[in-house]
C-alpha cells in the first residue's frame, strides 16, 4: 500500500492530444461504425440495422473471393520477397563503398510514390509500348496483363517484390550487421557449414527484425490498393480485385455505404488482430531472450 | 597436440605496409611448447588478439611462418587447423540446447551418435554443465554461455591448442576465480596447450607458467610472473606489473652509482658511462623510509586500501610511489627514501642494462 497522494492534475495536460485524437481517428471511426449498423436513405436519416449488413457480408460470396485472392496474393508476395529480401542481405557487401552503393539503390524503390509506382509498371508492361510487354511480344511470348488474369497476377506481384523486397532486405541487413564477427569465427572453428551458421548465427540474430519485416510487408500487402488500382484496375474481370479495391468499389461505386461499412470494420480487425497476434509474439520472445 | 612456432612472424594490416609504425605485430620468434600454459599480457591495441588470431589461422600473417610442430600451417584456414578458441564474449549458438552446443563441432566432424554423447557427457561433467544439458542455452547467464564456449574447445579431443581472447571480461568477479580455477585443473588433466590473452595482469599471472609480454606490437619479455615483477626488461613491463607499477625516474648512471637531482643513489654493481635515456626503476614495495640518508622526499597523501597503505611521495621532482604494510605509521620523521641497491633496474632507452662487477 502506497500512501504517496498523487497529482492528477496532468491529466489536463493530456487534453489537446485527446482532443486532436477524437478528430483525427475516432469520430471518422465512428461515423463508419454509425453507417455499419445503420441503414439509409440519405437525408441524414437513419434506421437501425443491428447486425444485418455484417451478417450480409459475412455471407457475401463476392467478399469471400476477394479475401480469397488477398490473401493468395500476401501469401505469395510474403513467400518470395521475405527468402529473397534474406539472400539478398546475405550477399549485400559488408562496408565500403559498394555497401553505400547498394543501400542507396536499394533504398530508390521505398521512395517512390505507390501511384508512380503502379503507373510505371502499367506503362512498362504494356504490349503496345511497354519495353517489357513490346519485348514479350517480340520474344513470342503470349503476355496480356489486361486481358489474361494469370499475367495480371505475375505482373502485380512482380511489381509488389520490385517495390518492397528493399525493405526486407534492409532490414536484414541491418540485423547481419549487428552480429559480432567471434559468431563467424566460432562457427569457422567449428567447422559448421555455410547452412548451418546460417540456420543457427544469422537466423537466430536476425529474427527480431524479420518478424518486424513480416509484419509490415503484411499489413502492407493486406491493405495494398493503389498499385493494383492503377496497373489493373481490379482486372480482368475481377481477377485482381483485392478487398480494398473490392472496398472503394462498394463504397464510392455503387454507394452502399452500410455494406461497405460494415465491411472495413471486419477488415480493420482482422489486420489490428494479425499485429496483435505478431506484437504478442515479439515481446514474448524479447521477453524468452532477457530472461 | 604440438609444438607451435613462430618463425619471422610479423604482421600489418595496411597491403603495402612499409613503415615500421604500420606493423600491429613486429617480426618476433617464438615457440609454445607442447603442454604449456601461456599468458599473452598487454594493453589493449598491442597486438594481442591479432597474434591470437594468426595462430587460430582467423588472420593470415603479412610476414613470417607458423608452424604446428613440424607442419607449416600459415595457409591453412582455421577451421582445419584443429585449434580451439574461446572470445571475449560468450559465443553460444542460441537456439540449440547446451548438448547440442557442446555436439556441434563434434557433429560437422562426422563423429558417430554415440561416440559425440559420450564426450559430451564427459566433457559437461568436468565443466560442471551436466545439470543442465538439456536447456536452450539462449537464457542462460554469461558465465554459463563462457562455459559452453570453453565445453566446445574443450570436446575435440585432438586439439592443437586452446586459445582464450580474455575469456573473463564479462564475468562476475565472483565466477572469474571459478572459471580460472578450473581452467588451471583442466590445463593440469589434460595437457593441452593453452594460450590465455588478457590485459588483466593479475590473470596473466595467475593462469600461466610463463607470461609473454606485448608492448606496441612487440614482445618485450617472456618470463614467469616472478621474472616480470623482479627483473622487469623493459620499463614498460615494470610500469604495467604490479600495482602501483615500478617507480621509474630519469638517471644519470655512473658506475656503480645513480644520480637523480643531484643525489648520489647506491648500485649493486657497475653500469660503465651510460650514454642516450638512462633511468632507474624501483618497485613501490621496496622502498623504505628513512630519516637521515638518501633521497629527500616530501610525502604528498595516504591512500589506505585495506591490505596495504600506498604513500605518493614527491622527490627529486618526480612523483614516487612507497607501499607499505597496512597500519603502518606515518610520521614527520620520514624525509628520506631509501632504495635497496639490489633492487633497483637500470634501463638504457627503454631497456634494462645487467651490471658488470666492479
Amino acid at each position: 500500500m502506497s500512501l504517496k497522494v498523487q497529482n492528477n492534475k496532468a491529466w489536463f495536460l493530456v487534453l489537446p492530444v485527446l482532443v486532436l485524437v477524437m478528430f483525427s481517428a475516432v469520430i471518422p471511426l465512428m461515423t463508419v461504425v454509425n453507417y455499419a449498423f445503420n441503414d439509409t436513405f440519405g437525408n441524414n436519416q437513419f434506421f437501425w440495422n443491428g447486425l444485418g449488413w455484417f451478417e450480409e457480408m459475412v455471407q457475401s460470396e463476392r467478399l469471400h473471393a476477394a479475401l480469397g485472392r488477398q490473401v493468395l496474393f500476401t501469401g505469395i508476395i510474403l513467400l518470395v520477397e521475405v527468402p529473397l529480401g534474406i539472400f539478398v542481405a546475405l550477399n549485400m557487401p559488408k562496408k565500403g563503398f559498394w555497401a553505400s552503393l547498394c543501400l542507396v539503390l536499394m533504398s530508390l524503390p521505398l521512395l517512390i510514390p505507390f501511384n508512380v509506382v503502379g503507373t510505371i509498371w502499367q506503362i512498362f508492361c504494356r504490349v503496345d509500348i511497354g519495353l517489357l510487354g513490346r519485348a514479350a511480344a517480340a520474344l513470342g511470348i503470349d503476355y496480356n496483363y489486361t486481358s489474361d488474369a494469370f499475367d495480371a497476377w505475375v505482373t502485380l506481384i512482380i511489381m509488389d517484390v520490385w517495390h518492397w523486397t528493399s525493405l526486407v532486405a534492409l532490414l536484414c541487413y541491418a540485423g547481419l550487421q549487428s552480429i559480432p564477427q567471434a559468431y563467424y569465427h566460432a562457427a569457422r572453428i567449428d567447422q559448421s557449414t555455410r547452412w548451418n551458421t546460417f540456420r543457427y548465427i544469422e537466423l537466430p540474430k536476425i529474427s527480431g527484425v524479420l518478424l518486424i519485416a513480416i509484419l509490415l510487408r503484411f499489413i502492407d500487402s493486406f491493405m495494398i490498393y493503389t498499385e493494383p488500382f492503377v496497373v489493373t484496375g481490379g482486372g480482368p474481370g475481377n481477377a485482381t480485385t483485392f478487398l480494398s479495391i473490392d472496398l472503394v468499389k462498394m463504397a464510392i461505386g455503387q454507394f452502399d455505404l452500410g455494406p461497405a461499412a460494415a465491411f472495413s470494420l471486419m477488415y480493420f480487425l482482422v489486420i489490428l488482430l494479425v499485429s496483435w497476434v505478431f506484437y504478442t509474439v515479439m515481446v514474448t520472445r524479447d521477453a524468452e531472450q532477457d530472461r | 597436440m604440438a609444438q607451435i612456432t613462430l618463425s619471422n612472424l610479423a604482421h600489418t594490416y595496411t597491403p603495402e605496409g612499409g613503415q615500421q609504425s604500420d606493423f600491429a605485430l613486429k617480426e618476433m620468434n617464438h615457440i609454445w611448447h607442447d603442454g604449456g600454459a601461456y599468458a599473452l599480457l598487454g594493453p589493449s591495441g598491442c597486438g594481442k588478439t591479432t597474434l591470437l588470431n594468426i595462430i587460430s589461422g582467423l588472420i593470415k600473417p603479412s610476414h613470417g611462418r607458423v608452424f604446428f610442430g613440424e607442419n607449416d600451417v600459415t595457409d591453412i584456414p582455421a577451421e582445419k587447423r584443429n585449434i580451439a578458441q574461446v572470445f571475449q564474449f560468450p559465443v553460444v549458438y542460441d537456439t540449440m540446447t547446451v548438448r547440442e552446443n557442446l555436439a556441434f563441432p563434434l557433429k560437422n566432424r562426422g563423429g558417430s551418435k554415440v561416440e559425440v554423447q559420450a564426450r559430451v557427457a564427459q566433457v559437461a561433467k568436468m565443466i560442471g554443465l551436466d545439470g543442465i544439458l538439456d536447456i536452450k542455452a539462449r537464457g542462460l547467464g554469461a558465465d554459463i554461455k563462457q562455459k559452453i564456449s570453453l565445453g566446445r574447445g574443450m570436446v575435440r579431443e585432438s586439439v592443437n591448442a586452446i586459445l582464450f581472447d580474455e575469456p573473463l571480461t564479462v564475468i562476475d568477479p565472483h565466477m572469474k576465480w571459478e572459471l580460472r580455477t578450473q581452467l588451471k585443473s583442466l590445463h593440469r588433466e589434460f595437457g593441452h596447450t593453452m594460450i590465455y590473452v588478457t590485459h588483466d595482469q593479475t590473470e596473466a599471472l595467475t593462469f600461466a607458467e610463463n607470461v609473454v609480454m606485448l608492448y606496441e606490437g612487440e614482445v618485450v619479455q617472456i618470463g614467469s610472473p616472478e621474472a616480470l615483477f623482479e627483473s622487469p626488461q623493459h620499463t614498460f613491463v615494470g610500469h604495467f606489473i604490479g600495482s602501483p607499477g615500478m617507480n621509474l625516474m630519469a638517471a644519470k648512471v655512473q658506475g656503480n652509482h645513480a644520480l637523480v637531482g643531484g643525489h648520489a643513489i647506491p648500485l649493486q654493481g657497475s653500469y660503465g658511462n651510460l650514454s642516450g635515456y638512462t633511468q632507474i626503476g624501483i618497485r613501490p614495495e621496496y622502498i623504505e623510509f628513512c630519516g637521515a640518508e638518501g633521497l629527500p622526499c616530501r610525502i604528498d597523501r595516504v591512500e589506505d586500501i585495506g591490505h596495504r597503505r600506498i604513500v605518493r611521495t614527491e622527490a627529486a621532482g618526480v612523483a614516487i610511489d612507497v607501499v607499505m604494510p597496512a597500519g603502518a605509521p606515518i610520521d614527520p620523521t620520514m624525509t628520506y627514501l631509501h632504495f635497496p641497491a639490489e633492487k633497483i633496474s637500470v634501463y638504457k632507452d627503454h631497456w634494462r642494462i645487467e651490471h658488470g662487477w666492479a
